[in-house]
Parts: C-alpha cells; sequence; structure tokens
C-alpha cells in the first residue's frame, strides 16, 4: 500500500497528462481522416478508428502493467531483450510479409507486428546497459565500436528489411553520445553527413558537392594535419548552407538548389586556399591538384548515375528515401500534403470539414501523413498547439533524464528523447515539405498498434524508472 | 566529464529540439498564414481530376475503306450533395428513359466503389447525343448533374464482327492488375481490339482543376503544372478486303462454318468469316450486355469464332499432304500405280468411290482416291527403314506439323486454337504400347481419325501448297499508326520439309480435279471458272455431330497465286455440293470483282443448311 502511494506520488503526471493529452488528439485525427459520411459512428470497429481506439487501449493497459512492474528488470533484462529483438528482427527478414515493397511485418494471429518498432526500446535499454556501466568513458575506439555497434547493429537489420525510415531512426542516438561525451565537431560533422546523404540521393546532381566537400576535407586533414580546423571550416559550410536552404524554403529566395550547395563550398574551398597560401608549402599545389581530381569525380559520378547504372539501380537508390512509395511522384504527394497543411489557415477549417485528406489527395492520410489532417483542420494554432506540446514533452523528458541518479536512466532517457524527436521532426518536416518523404509515423498520432506501444513502452519505462529514482534508498 | 560540461549539454541538446521544431512552426506558419498559394478563395477547396479520354484508332481495311470509327455518346455525372429536388418523371421524360430507371440509377449510384456524395459520380451511361443536347438545354434547372463526353465505337460496315472484336468496361481484375485502367475506362476484350488494345487506345490524359464547394471550375491547379494531355490511339490498317469479307458473309448466311482467304505470298488475310455471325454494333452502347447475354445462349454460338476455334478434321484434302511425305519420304513415285476396286480391303477396310482404275498420284488426288491413299500412308508409317510404327508416325508428324498443324500459327487474334496432329504417346495412351499398327490408324490416310485443324490452318495448308513449300504466318494488321513495319514474325517464311519439286505434282491433281474433260473423274468440277485456273481439293469430313461437313480448299490462279481460300460448311454433306462453289464464286470475286454465274450465287445464297445437325448421313 505504501510502495504504491509512493508510486503515484513520484510519478511525474505533467508527462502522463500531456501523452493522454497527445494520443487522444492523435485517436480524433484519425477519425477525422478517415471520417466519410457513411460510417461515422465513432465504435465503427471495421475502420481505422474503431481499431485504433482498441490499440489505445491496449497502450493504456501497457502502461499501467509498466508503472507496477519492478523497475529493476528493465536494466537486469537489458541484453536479454536486446538479443529477443535481434532474433525477431532477423525472423522478419525470413518470414516477414511484404508492405509496401519492405519486409518489415510479422504476421501475428489475425494482425501485423513491426519489430522494427519496438526494436528502438530495446536497443536504447541495452546501449544504456553498456555505457552506464560503472567504468565506461566513451574516449577510447573500442568504447565507440562496442557502443556504436549496440546502437546501429539493429539499424542495419531493419535496412536490410528495405526499411529506411526505421534504420535511419537510430542514427538520431548520436544525441547519446554526445551527450555521454562524444566531441561536440563530431555531432556536428555526423548532422552534416545525414544531410549530405540524404540531400545527395534525393537530388542526384549534388553528388558533385558531397564530393568536392569530402576531398577538400581530405586535403585538409591530410596535408594539413589540423582535424579541428576542417571541422571548423565545415561548421562555417554548413551554416552557410543551412542559412540558404532554409531561408529559401522558408521566404521562398529564388535560389536555384544547385547554388545552396556549390556557394558555401566556393565559401570553404576559398578559406582553404587562403589557409593554405598561409602555411607557405606545397599546398597549393595539393589543393590544385585535389581540386581537379574532384571535378573530374563529380562529374563522373553524375555520369555513372545516368548512364551506367540501369534504371532498376537508380530506382532502388531512390527506393531507399521512399520515393517509389509515392505513386504519383515526389513532387505531387508533398505539394499535396503542403496544400492540405496551408489551406488550413490561421484557424484551420474546423473539426470534421477538412476536404484536401479527406478525398484521398494525401496519400497515408492517417498514418505518415497524418499531420496534414491536424494542418487543414485545426489551421496553424492547432498545429502549434500539437508541436508545442511534443516540445513541453521532448524538454519535460530531458530534464526527467538528466534528474536521474543511476547512469543507466539518465542514458535510456536521452535515447528516448532522440528517437521521439526524430520522429517528430521529420514527420512534421516531410508533411511541410522540409525534409525528403521517409516513412515513419508520427509517435501516438498516426494509426498503427506498434508504433503507439512501443512510443508508449519507451516513455512509460523511463516515468517507471524516474519514480523509482529514490527506490535504492527504501 | 565536468559537471558544467555536463550541464552544457543538457543545453545544448535542448536548444537543438527547441531550435528544430521552432523551424518547423516558422514554416508553418509561412505556408498556412501568410503564403496565399496555399488558400483559394473558398472554404472547402478540392480538386477536380478531368480524365481527357483518348480518341480510339481507327480500322481500315485494305483497300483504305473505313470499318471502324467512333461516335460520341455521353456519360451523366452527379454530384449528390449538390443535387435539389425535381420532378423525377419530368427528368425521366427528358432522358427518354422511365422513372424506374431513374429510381434504380440513384440507388445504385451508393454502391459504386469509391462513392461520395461531394466527387461527380457517373450516374447513366452511353446516353446518345440527341437526348444529351436536349438535356443540356435544361441543365441549368438540375443542379449537381453534368454531362462528360465518351466515345464508343461506330461500325461503318455490319461486318467482320468476330475478327474485329468488340470493347467493353474494364473489369476489376484488369485494374487490379493494371495501373492504366481505371474503373469505367474501356478497353479491347476480344479480336483485334483486344490484341491491339495498347495501339488502339491511345493515352489517357488528365485535366486537375480547383473547384469550389458548389463544383463550379475556378481554373487549373498551379497552372496546369500536373496536367497531361491525351494522345490519340493509332489507327489500324488491315489486310482485310471489306467488299470480299461481305461477300463471304452473305454466302455463308444460313450456314455454318467458316470461309478463311489468304495472300499466299504475304500471309495477308484478306478474308475470314464465321457464321453465324452478329453485327458488330449490337455490342455498342447501353443495350450491348442485353444483347451479349441473347447472343451468347443462342444455340447457334453466333459469339464463337469458327475460323480460328473450331477444330474440324481435315478429311481428303489432307491426301494433298500425305502425297507430299509420300514423294518426299520416296515410298510412291508420281507414276506408281494402285488399283482401287471400291475400296480398301485390308483390316476393318476404308470404301471408295467409283472411278477408273489403276491411277497414278495425280490421278488419285484429282478423283480423291481412299485406296490409293491407304496404300501410301501405310507404306510411309511402315516404311522398314524407320524401324517401327512409331518411328514411322513420328517422322509423318514431323513433316505435317512444318504445314503448320498441330499447334497455333500466330496470328494476331487471341485465343487462337492449335489443332491436333496424333502422337505415338496420344496412342500408347489411347491402345496400348505396342497395340496399334498403321492398319489401326489407317483413317489418318484420308484425314479423318483424331487429326483435327481449324479453318485458318486449312486456309495456311492451301496457301503453302500454293507457294510450294512454305508460308508466312498469316495477319491481319498491315500497319500501325505512321510506321509501315509490323511484327517481324510476319515476315519470316516457314519453310516445310517437302522440297519444292514434289508440289508440282500435288497442284497437277488439284488442278485436274477442278479443271478436267467432263467425264475426267475431277470432283470439284463445279468450282470451274473459264479464265482463272483454280487448283482446289474436296474434302467430306465425317463427324459425330451428324452429316458430314462439306470442305473444299483451294487456290488460283495456278501459275501466279493470289489467293488461297478454306471453305467449311458444318453437316452440308459433299465437298463438292457447298463448299466448293462457295470458294469458286469467293476467288472469282476477289480476282475479277463480278460473278459470272449468277445462278451459281443464287444456288449458294438460297440454301439452308442450319437444320441438318444431328441428323445422320
Amino acid at each position: 500500500m505504501e510502495r504504491r502511494s509512493k508510486l503515484l506520488s513520484n510519478l511525474d503526471w505533467t508527462t502522463v497528462f500531456i501523452y493522454i493529452l497527445l494520443v487522444l488528439m492523435g485517436w480524433l485525427n484519425i477519425y477525422a481522416a478517415v471520417y466519410s459520411d457513411e460510417h461515422s459512428s465513432i465504435f465503427d470497429f471495421s475502420q481505422r478508428y474503431g481499431k485504433q481506439l482498441i490499440w489505445i487501449g491496449f497502450a493504456f493497459l501497457l502502461a499501467i502493467i509498466v508503472l507496477f512492474s519492478d523497475a529493476r528488470i528493465y536494466s537486469g533484462f537489458a541484453y536479454v531483450f536486446y538479443i529477443l529483438i535481434i532474433l525477431a528482427l532477423f525472423a522478419t527478414l525470413m518470414f516477414g510479409k511484404v508492405v509496401n515493397a519492405s519486409k518489415s511485418w510479422i504476421q501475428v494471429g489475425s494482425f501485423a507486428i513491426q519489430p522494427a518498432e519496438f526494436a528502438k526500446i530495446a536497443t536504447i535499454l541495452a546501449l544504456a546497459k553498456v555505457m552506464g556501466r560503472y567504468n565506461f568513458k566513451l574516449n577510447s575506439f573500442k568504447s565507440y565500436v562496442v557502443a556504436g555497434f549496440i546502437a546501429f547493429f539493429p539499424a542495419l537489420i531493419i535496412l536490410m528489411q528495405n526499411d529506411m525510415g526505421s534504420a535511419l531512426v537510430f542514427g538520431s542516438l548520436i544525441i547519446v553520445f554526445f551527450r555521454e561525451g562524444l566531441p561536440g565537431w563530431l555531432l556536428a560533422f555526423f548532422a552534416f553527413l545525414v544531410m549530405l546523404f540524404i540531400f545527395t540521393l534525393v537530388f542526384s546532381t549534388s553528388a558533385i558537392m558531397v564530393t568536392l566537400l569530402l576531398l577538400a576535407g581530405i586535403v585538409f586533414v591530410v596535408i594539413g594535419g589540423k582535424l579541428k580546423a576542417y571541422a571548423r571550416l565545415l561548421g562555417i559550410v554548413l551554416g552557410v548552407g543551412v542559412v540558404l536552404y532554409f531561408g529559401s524554403q522558408i521566404f521562398s529566395w529564388k535560389i536555384p538548389f544547385n547554388y545552396i550547395f556549390i556557394i558555401p563550398i566556393l565559401v570553404g574551398v576559398l578559406a582553404a586556399l587562403i589557409k593554405a597560401i598561409a602555411s607557405r608549402s606545397r599546398i597549393v599545389f595539393y589543393s590544385a591538384l585535389f581540386l581537379l581530381v574532384s571535378v573530374g569525380l563529380s562529374l563522373s559520378t553524375d555520369y555513372v548515375f545516368e548512364h551506367v547504372l540501369d534504371v532498376h539501380h537508380q530506382k532502388r537508390i531512390n527506393d531507399l528515401l521512399g520515393i517509389e512509395s509515392d505513386p504519383l511522384g515526389w513532387g505531387y504527394n508533398v505539394n499535396q500534403s503542403k496544400i492540405a497543411i496551408g489551406s488550413g489557415g490561421f484557424l484551420g477549417k474546423g473539426y470534421l470539414q477538412g476536404t484536401q485528406t479527406k478525398f484521398n489527395f494525401v496519400p497515408e492520410q492517417s498514418t505518415d501523413f497524418i499531420f496534414c489532417t491536424v494542418g487543414e483542420e485545426w489551421g496553424f494554432i492547432g498545429s502549434f498547439v500539437v508541436i508545442l506540446l511534443f516540445a513541453i514533452l521532448l524538454l519535460r523528458l530531458l530534464k526527467i533524464a538528466e534528474r536521474q541518479r543511476e547512469t543507466f536512466s539518465r542514458i535510456y532517457g536521452y535515447g528516448v528523447v532522440s528517437i521521439m524527436f526524430f520522429h517528430v521532426a521529420i514527420n512534421i518536416g516531410m508533411t511541410i515539405g522540409l525534409v525528403p518523404v521517409i516513412g515513419i509515423p508520427l509517435p501516438f498520432f498516426s494509426y498503427g498498434g506498434s508504433s503507439l506501444w512501443s512510443f508508449t513502452l519507451m516513455v512509460f519505462i523511463l516515468l517507471k524508472l524516474d519514480s523509482d529514482r529514490y527506490g535504492a534508498l527504501g | 566529464m565536468s559537471l558544467k560540461l555536463q550541464t552544457d549539454r543538457h543545453f545544448v541538446v535542448s536548444g537543438i529540439v527547441v531550435l528544430v521544431l521552432l523551424t518547423i512552426v516558422i514554416k508553418l506558419f509561412y505556408i498556412q498564414v501568410i503564403d496565399s498559394r496555399y488558400k483559394f478563395s473558398a472554404q472547402n477547396n478540392v480538386l477536380r481530376y478531368v480524365t481527357q479520354y483518348p480518341v480510339r484508332g481507327l480500322i481500315y481495311d485494305r483497300n483504305g475503306k473505313l470499318l471502324v470509327s467512333n461516335k460520341v455518346v455521353y456519360d451523366l455525372l452527379v454530384v449528390k450533395r449538390l443535387v435539389k429536388s425535381f420532378d423525377t418523371t419530368e427528368f425521366a421524360n427528358l432522358l427518354d428513359i422511365s422513372t424506374d430507371q431513374v429510381r434504380e440509377a440513384f440507388t445504385s449510384l451508393k454502391k459504386q466503389r469509391g462513392y461520395s456524395s461531394r466527387k461527380a459520380m457517373v450516374l447513366l451511361k452511353q446516353l446518345p447525343v440527341d437526348v444529351c443536347n436536349r438535356f443540356r438545354e435544361q441543365l441549368f434547372r438540375y443542379p449537381g448533374f453534368e454531362l462528360q463526353p465518351r466515345t464508343v465505337r461506330k461500325y461503318e460496315r455490319h461486318i467482320a464482327a468476330h475478327m474485329l472484336g468488340y470493347v467493353g468496361e474494364v473489369d476489376e481484375n484488369t485494374i487490379n492488375n493494371n495501373s492504366y485502367y481505371q474503373l469505367g475506362d474501356y478497353i479491347g476484350i476480344s479480336g483485334l481490339e483486344k490484341t491491339y488494345e495498347k495501339e488502339l487506345r491511345g493515352k489517357k490524359g488528365v485535366n486537375i482543376y480547383m473547384v469550389d464547394v458548389h463544383n463550379r471550375i475556378k481554373g487549373p491547379y498551379e497552372n496546369g503544372k500536373f496536367d497531361s494531355v491525351a494522345v490519340e490511339g493509332k489507327n489500324l490498317e488491315t489486310t482485310i478486303d471489306a467488299d470480299l469479307q461481305e461477300y463471304g458473309e452473305k454466302l455463308m448466311v444460313n450456314k455454318i462454318g467458316s470461309i478463311v482467304a489468304i495472300d499466299p505470298k504475304t500471309g495477308e488475310v484478306l478474308a475470314m468469316v464465321t457464321s453465324p455471325s452478329y453485327d458488330p454494333s449490337l455490342l455498342v452502347g447501353r443495350e450491348r450486355a442485353q444483347n451479349f447475354m441473347q447472343l451468347q445462349t443462342d444455340s447457334l454460338k453466333p459469339i464463337f469464332n469458327r475460323s480460328i476455334m473450331a477444330l474440324y478434321p481435315p478429311g481428303s484434302t489432307f491426301k494433298v499432304v500425305n502425297a507430299l511425305i509420300g514423294l518426299q519420304e520416296g515410298i510412291v513415285h508420281p507414276y506408281t500405280q494402285y488399283s482401287c476396286a471400291g475400296g480398301y480391303t485390308v483390316g476393318r477396310g476404308v470404301g471408295c468411290h467409283i472411278h477408273r482404275s489403276p491411277i497414278n498420284l495425280t490421278e488419285a488426288i484429282e478423283m480423291s482416291c481412299n485406296t490409293y491413299f491407304c496404300h501410301v500412308f501405310r507404306n510411309i508409317i511402315d516404311n522398314p527403314e524407320y524401324g517401327s510404327v512409331e518411328e514411322g508416325l513420328n517422322v509423318w508428324r514431323k513433316h505435317v506439323e512444318s504445314f503448320g498443324y498441330g499447334h497455333k500459327l500466330g496470328i494476331d487474334l487471341p485465343n487462337e486454337l492449335g489443332g491436333i496432329v496424333p502422337s505415338t504417346s496420344f496412342y500408347d495412351k489411347y491402345f496400348r504400347k505396342g497395340g496399334w499398327s498403321s492398319l489401326t490408324i489407317i483413317s489418318l490416310a484420308i484425314g479423318q481419325g483424331e487429326l483435327s485443324a481449324t479453318p485458318l490452318q486449312m486456309a495456311n495448308l492451301v496457301s503453302t501448297i500454293a507457294n510450294r513449300g512454305y508460308y508466312l504466318t498469316p495477319h491481319i494488321v498491315k500497319s500501325i499508326g505512321d510506321s509501315l513495319s509490323i511484327d517481324e514474325k510476319f515476315s519470316q517464311m516457314h519453310r516445310t520439309t517437302i522440297d519444292s519439286v514434289w508440289y508440282n505434282y500435288v497442284i497437277e491433281g488439284m488442278d485436274m480435279a477442278v479443271n478436267c474433260e467432263p467425264g475426267g473423274g475431277g470432283t470439284a468440277r463445279i468450282a470451274a471458272l473459264p479464265n482463272i485456273r483454280i487448283c482446289g481439293k474436296t474434302g467430306t469430313s465425317q463427324n459425330p455431330h451428324g452429316k458430314d461437313h462439306s470442305v473444299f480448299f483451294a487456290f488460283a490462279p495456278k501459275d501466279d497465286p493470289k489467293i488461297a481460300i478454306s471453305v467449311y460448311v458444318e453437316n452440308a454433306g459433299f465437298g463438292a455440293t457447298w463448299a466448293a462453289p462457295i470458294a469458286s464464286l469467293m476467288i472469282e470475286k476477289y480476282l475479277t470483282d463480278s460473278i459470272s454465274r449468277p445462278y451459281l450465287e443464287n444456288y449458294i445464297l438460297q440454301a439452308n443448311l442450319l437444320n441438318r445437325r444431328g441428323k445422320t448421313k
């Protein structure tokens, strides 16, 4: 009895409240997205909103089970969960069913489960376990290899399932590494690589620019031996690039896309050359040589993509980014999604009054593009509230993570934040054309049991660990 | 890591989260509040996809005469939620339908796939132009309704229904398997319409419009950036001679059977008559389903394309093939003589009619002597060189197949059948291994037994003989759109396994069968024409369905063949009685464009051979 009252008083009720709010809002939006004149009963279990209601019931049940469980099992069985989920991922790879070209679902009875969703929890638990060991420090090559393996091995299997979106999610765990001591410039470099990687695949012409930059880096690091200087340089390049890119996206500056790459690189190369001349060595010669080689290489990259690779290879590369799951072409979908959200205006069209989402103009409107319904029916106000709720939740979870006494719990908390943050930012970002279309769900909003349960478990395990943070004392 | 650094990192991560989410909020504010591109004047904007249906390609005959064109009809579309109540009777009268039909249309409207009260749905299909013109004047009184033009087939001449095929709405299966098609689209279902669907259909286009809450078009969406233009279907030029086809259909009225005429030099099909036939325009428009049902339940099976799907025993016409195989294999010489005393008496025996005796190979073809070919056939099969009956049959079969028998010829029509040439394994199964001999299968000698072929294969056979040893795959389309080239397979020469020198002896026999002196014994003298030398062979094919089929095949002129023809008249009796005169009239019509024997024409036209089925000879 005493234990229960302690649980209730130690529980972070703010988080629970926001969680419930988001789940209910999500459900209302699924109802709106699927709503039609024929099936208007809220409890029609043949419809998606009816089914989602069942998933939500289960999710609440899961939350309660977690809260009344023993907090020690999550750290104690972290590796067991991890190994089990790795096995499940392999099993999916072999026996799973193919949906939208990716083999990431496994059929259990009458419904399908996506093990990749649960792999996220198991991975951050295992990562927290490894990095939370008493004498573990992120300062040696070995420590990076071990932690890196734990964090990214599941992503590799998921990638083999051809589910690029879910695999990319694991990349967000770099934030955990950063919190635990990864040098800041490496984080910047990682972010830079991720962005360039995505952009290169989506826009083949910019492959040129990536090659140029990487080669400039090699010149600088190998010849100049100045890793930190290059990182600083890259920071400049990245900064200019980001300003140009988002500037053009948000304020519709008329900058041709390639220039967003070319301008920062020119700035960077110029800076590098000045540096090279200043140090008065053979660097100028090498720079010229490398520039020459890089231009040649970049031109051939373009040539290889267009002429050497045949169409199905090109398609496969596009597939990686989910462009192919978009039946009418990439520009069309994002445009429709933007129209749906944009037409919502400041106040929105009102609940169930959205038209764009209702007539199937937006694909996957109850799953990956659920935010369109929010944007269209609730307008900017509603979108803002949703994002604000996510922001409060994420900051709250960060705060919870920081106040943990156990390293394990803190790292786990950061893992939860990283993954949820990635989902929110990428999902909403893609619906408004800020990032390429990567098929990952919006936490608590998108239709589907696996995603809802996995995020529920994630959050409530953290809340359980949190409520138990004095547990060791009494 | 120092405590300060830890606090810093907490701050940096929080900063990243806030910054990224802030970027999203700014972007959202921009597209939702500042940028007006995404907001249109009315509150409820919906895009309207108006499909631009391309005009289906036209079909011409070999002389440029139009066979198939298009005509405009209208589908009546309705946006249910915009409909105001109206007088059903008046509405029905305006559209020339009954009030029940109106009610029924509205009830079934809601059952349509993807039904929405806000979308324009098809209420009534294929309304004729005059009705629509009347309705359009009153359209303002019926908000929510509109007319969408569609094109359907129009047949300039009411011929060649089987060959042309018909067009209908796509079925669910096709829609699921082919992303090009959507509910309500038309597709070629049979005949040329099916084979050349891809060429004929063209490419659909789409115009995307923005419409307001009253479904009024406000203008093109994104200035037509996502629109596409419809591409017209390509026209087909066929090899058919429309006049000859029409004449053939006329001759076959009240008869069951088929005529196939081929230009032997090119493999082009000049006419392909199947009887009974039907008017192709029956399968167009709103009565299509009803007419189709009626045709389908007709006991004479008018939808069945006999020319390429009916399997008949070739009968005596097949003797020419056995003669050629015998000559090639060296078991018979042109001057080899056999005597015939009214039949082949070994085993169960095969009867023969009365003619002079003994006779050589040419005469045997001229008089169609069964006995002669029983000798020839048995000598082929029992040739000691092969060692066994099985091997003998294999050799025979290989030769027969080189004439285009036993497999599909590959004409550009769907559902062609390949016929049957029995194999050793077939007889091993039918009797038992070693349980049969050349005598058991003796009926193959005179084209009976387990052998069967389509009328097209028969025409192709006589075409091969006219060419003295080769054929080109029969085909119906000469050119598609502007390009003159067609599938390469139609210009490939298929050589038989028989040396061309042997053909002359057989052709001589076919010549004599038609053109011998009176009393000379020729079986097809009724087919003779004064100025054109026709070479032909009669056949009387026994079958389990009743009276014998009357068969005849021929080519003409003898020295420069321009037409090869096969005629089958089911359950009509001797080949010479019906099939030969029909072939002769067809040849004369094609080569001279006139008819010099009106008595013969009348004799055919007035004959009604429909009710002979089931009666034994």
